[in-house]
């Protein structure tokens, strides 16, 4: 793909004839003409921009317990509380923790594990796709075997699968500080085998080439030159994996932290916030479980229909 | 058909082998098995004499084999949390597993293709629109958030279904089964709409995608000018064309829906084999690990040789070909 | 050849029938002001490069036009009765039981899935009033005319079953299942080994003249029209270029592109010194010039070409679309 996509992050293009470019492509053209496309990017955008900005957003830090007030606990959405005359835009938890700072901070765990992962596993995938393409053989039955197994579990049983022998590697002690790490470890690693299978075609094509075979005659490397040419083939479906991917690893950390073996209620993420809230949810508290929830369903949905939304624009045979 | 079906269960059991020694690993690798069964104070010879008991002393291809031995035989030691030992763990809680898994299948293919076709004949309607969008939906909701929004409608605001546990549960022989009392069978209905939901949206795009694609075929537009009328060519020609490979993706879609019963189990509190596996993951517990996970590939080879041999069943193209290799 | 107005007129009457495709980047004509009549127990042969419109006249015929395209005008007559205008079902009811069609991949042209004797009797019982067991008993009939050996057992063999030119015999088979008056055979041995092709082509005139059965056959062969075809349309950058019996337009072709297409039969030239070509290709939909189609191509173009779109012209006993044979009465 020539034209750069737009990202979530929404980076300006560098210079302003590449934007002109970009501005004049049926790229922009299909995102110009589609309400769902320009929906869902402002949703991503504006809910990126508030999980960077948490801490100038944030009415307080809601891990830092001396700021928290107990007279304020369980306050609801909206309502003044009795003892403070405060009142909280997404009511407050027992502690009286403000659930609009504590969703904040949520937001900014979920997307910073979902982002780091995504990266990880894409690395990963790209770097084995070229691997098995270019080596071929052994390696590359290998690698395409793994990619399978891979494939045909569940990410949730991988990611488990590595978290459980990760806690039976690290000492207790240093285990609720490793959290982070694990899960993007964890995450990532059941999901490379798609960029992976994705490159490995890509390579096979370049490989026969002729611009290869005559790099090889004048001694330079194919390797390094096919490189050249195959990263940006791919980067149109190796963007496109990479968004459908964020939505679902953030949904995957959600769903790790959910069933407790993921970030700790000291630096709780979207999923863990959900899952304290879940303790509430026959008490009546319903605003400490809704807001992390409706949270994270909007941040999936509107990253999954941008990915979608993308895979059809950059994929003409399928619209 | 013989060699077809020899072929897939040699490839069948290389996964298990391969999966078996990942478990292995985890066993010999992860924690220190000796620690796990003795406790602090127990000197260093009496550890040596334990690992020697244990064969943790042989070399590796010789516990290997050992392994093997005692997974075929399903025997994956003891608990290293509970104290029980796995294979009873695993034979009490797999009824719940499976009742849930089976019926969540069901439901998901049933409606699943339902919809697909329903949404690939009436491309542009009002009906498929919803069914797209919401099929859109359904795929980035997490599973746990389906379950707990069922649970806030039907359990705490509707007060209609529990929402946690089997219910009442009646003994057939080893086996416990939900379905014979009403309790039990009120109790299924919330997980298995959870579990099912998600595979329901995804063999639903499937099976549109891929009449969408058949209905573009040569022998459909060699029906319509036949003059075979449209309802016919799509619920004949097109729909059959479209299981042949929505079967093989539906299948094996399915055949993780035990595993993906991990997550289900744990928002309804399900006595199940995911419930037992999450728990084991927390506590590093590798028995338990370690047999759920060769359970797991089990499960998946076992559903792979079925849809390989459904495949068969479904394409005669495949069907005569193994005719001809036999001499026929 | 007869005229429209006659009692027993022709079995197939198009008229200026003209189809677009609507795209974002503007409408393009496919089809401009097409026109021809098939007699019955006719052949036409309908020959032209890829893209002059050749099959998407038969499948406006049929009314089998895919999303984009449309029909922009004129009209198709059957047995003298519009059909372009009809109801999807009443279309429906024409197709295979009026008018048959055989494609051009036999393999693709047969649902895998299902045997070739149920493909036979459902498009039988789709269109006449009879039981399971009488439709399967025709579809053996048709499977033994064609010249399926031992149709008692091919009857419930699958497609795949077949070679190509067998399987071809079964399309053929389905095309004729309702006795339709015409058939519209499209490219119909293209994809077929040379061997079998002649056969197959002899088959399908045999069953049509022993049922008085009109033929539109498409085709780039014009060997193949040569042998079979009564009369013949010669297409370009979709518009009739020459229609006439065959016997005239090959030896003596009126439109210089059917000329040059005749010049590119080898066999029936007698002093072969190379073969004539047409130099150039054929103009994309999108960029059909003014005037006449043929222009930038023609040897023998000038001034009036550019300026005026020449129509079919009555030229000994063809009709040809070139200002060449304007004899200043147009046919």
């Amino acid at each position: 793909m020539q034209n750069p996509s737009p990202t979530p992050t929404g980076e300006a293009a560098p210079s302003p004839s590449r934007w002109a470019r970009f501005l004049d492509s049926d790229l922009f053209f299909a995102f110009k003409t589609s309400p769902v496309a320009i929906a869902s990017f402002i949703l991503s955008v504006v809910m990126i921009a508030a999980a960077l900005l948490a801490p100038l957003l944030a009415t307080q830090d809601p891990f830092n317990p001396a700021v928290l007030n107990l007279m304020e606990g369980l306050t609801p959405p909206g309502v003044t509380n009795e003892f403070t005359n405060k009142s909280f835009l997404f009511g407050t938890d027992p502690q009286g923790r403000d659930m609009y700072s504590a969703v904040l901070y949520g937001t900014r765990v979920s997307l910073l594990v979902g982002a780091a992962s995504v990266v990880f596993s894409a690395g990963l995938g790209v770097v084995l796709g070229l691997m098995a393409g270019y080596l071929g053989g052994k390696t590359e039955a290998l690698i395409m075997r793994i990619a399978d197994i891979q494939l045909s579990f569940p990410a949730i049983l991988i990611a488990l699968l590595v978290f459980g022998v990760a806690r039976g590697i690290i000492p207790p002690a240093q285990q609720e500080e490793a959290t982070l790490i694990l899960l993007i470890l964890a995450i990532g690693l059941s999901n490379w085998a798609q960029y992976a299978r994705t490159v490995r075609g890509s390579t096979l094509i370049e490989k026969n080439k002729e611009y290869v075979q005559a790099a090889r005659v004048i001694g330079r490397s194919p390797f390094l030159i096919m490189l050249k040419h195959i990263l940006p083939n791919v980067m149109g479906p190796v963007t496109v994996i990479a968004t459908i991917n964020l939505a679902l690893a953030i949904i995957e950390e959600a769903t790790l932290s959910f069933l407790g073996v993921g970030m700790p209620p000291t630096q709780p993420s979207l999923g863990t916030l959900i899952r304290i809230g879940q303790q509430f949810l026959f008490s009546g508290e319903w605003w400490i479980l809704f807001f992390p929830a409706i949270t994270l369903i909007i941040l999936a949905l509107a990253i999954n229909l941008l990915g979608d939304w993308l895979r059809d624009a950059l994929n003409p045979r399928l619209q | 058909m013989f060699a077809y079906a020899i072929r897939s269960l040699a490839q069948g059991l290389l996964v298990l082998v391969a999966v078996a020694f990942i478990s292995f690993s985890m066993f010999r690798f992860v924690g220190d098995p000796v620690a796990n069964m003795v406790g602090q104070e127990a000197s260093v010879q009496d550890r040596q004499e334990l690992a020697e008991r244990l064969g943790l002393t042989d070399p590796w291809p010789v516990q290997f084999a050992r392994f093997m031995g005692n997974a075929v035989k399903g025997e994956f030691g003891v608990s290293y949390r509970q104290g029980r030992k796995v294979s009873d763990l695993i034979k009490e809680r797999l009824p719940a597993t499976v009742e849930l898994a089976v019926l969540s299948a069901a439901f998901a293919t049933l409606f699943g293709v339902l919809f697909g076709v329903y949404a690939a004949i009436n491309r542009t309607g009002l009906g498929s629109n919803i069914i797209m969008t919401g099929s859109l939906v359904g795929v980035s909701l997490p599973t746990f958030l389906i379950g707990i929004g069922l649970i806030f409608i039907f359990s705490v605001e509707l007060r209609w279904l529990p929402s946690f546990g089997r219910g009442e549960t009646v003994k057939l022989g080893w086996w416990t089964t939900g379905l014979l009392t009403e309790s039990g069978r009120k109790s299924l209905i919330l997980p298995v709409l959870t579990l099912g939901f998600f595979q329901l949206t995804l063999i639903m795009r499937l099976v549109r995608a891929e009449m969408l694609e058949v209905m573009r075929a040569d022998f459909i537009r060699f029906a319509r000018a036949r003059g075979i009328p449209e309802r016919a060519i799509q619920l004949r020609h097109a729909l059959r064309n479209t299981l042949v490979p929505v079967v093989t993706i539906a299948g094996l879609q399915l055949g993780s829906v035990i595993a993906f019963a991990i997550v289900t189990e744990t928002v309804f509190q399900w006595p199940g084999l995911g419930a037992l596996f999450v728990n084991a993951v927390q506590f590093a517990d590798v028995p338990v690990m370690a047999a759920y996970l060769m359970f797991v590939a089990a499960v998946f080879v076992v559903v792979n040789l079925t849809v390989d041999l459904l495949y068969f069943l479904l394409d005669p193209r495949l069907r005569s070909g193994a005719k001809i290799a036999k001499g026929h | 050849m007869t005229k429209n107005n006659n009692a027993s007129g022709p079995v197939l009457s198009v008229s200026d029938l003209s189809l677009e495709f609507v795209t974002r980047r503007g409408v393009l004509k496919a089809l401009d002001r097409v026109s021809f009549d098939i007699a019955r127990g006719e052949v036409l042969g309908v020959v032209g490069e890829s893209g002059a419109g050749k099959s998407l006249t038969g499948s406006a015929i049929i009314g089998l036009i895919e999303k984009p395209g449309r029909l922009s005008g004129g009209e198709v007559r059957l047995n003298g009765e519009r059909i372009d205008n009809l109801s999807p079902e009443a279309m429906r009811k024409i197709r295979g039981r009026k008018i048959g069609m055989i494609f051009q991949d036999p393999l693709t042209s047969l649902n895998p899935l299902f045997r070739v004797g149920d493909q036979i009797a459902e498009t039988v019982m789709a269109h006449m009033n009879v039981s399971r067991a009488e439709a399967r008993a025709r579809a053996l009939a048709l499977l033994t005319e064609v010249g399926i050996p031992a149709p008692e057992s091919r009857i419930d063999a699958y497609p795949h079953e077949f070679s190509g030119g067998m399987r071809q015999r079964v399309v053929i088979s389905l095309a004729l299942a309702a006795e339709p008056d015409l058939i519209i055979a499209d490219e119909p041995t293209t994809a077929l080994d040379v061997s079998v092709q002649a056969q197959i082509i002899t088959l399908l005139k045999r069953l049509c003249r022993e049922r008085g059965t009109s033929v539109m056959l498409i085709t780039h062969d014009m060997g193949v029209i040569a042998e079979t075809a009564d009369r013949v349309a010669v297409m370009y950058a979709g518009r009739v270029a020459e229609i006439g019996p065959v016997a005239d337009v090959i030896r003596n072709p009126q439109h210089p592109y059917a000329a040059g297409l005749m010049g590119a039969i080898p066999a029936l030239k007698k002093n072969v010194g190379r073969l004539a070509q047409i130099s150039g290709s054929m103009p994309r939909l999108n960029a059909i010039p003014p005037g006449c189609a043929f222009r930038p191509r023609c040897p023998k173009a000038f001034d009036r070409c550019a300026a005026e779109r020449p129509d079919l012209m009555q030229a000994g006993k063809s009709r040809a679309a070139c200002w060449l044979v304007d004899q200043g009465v147009p046919a």
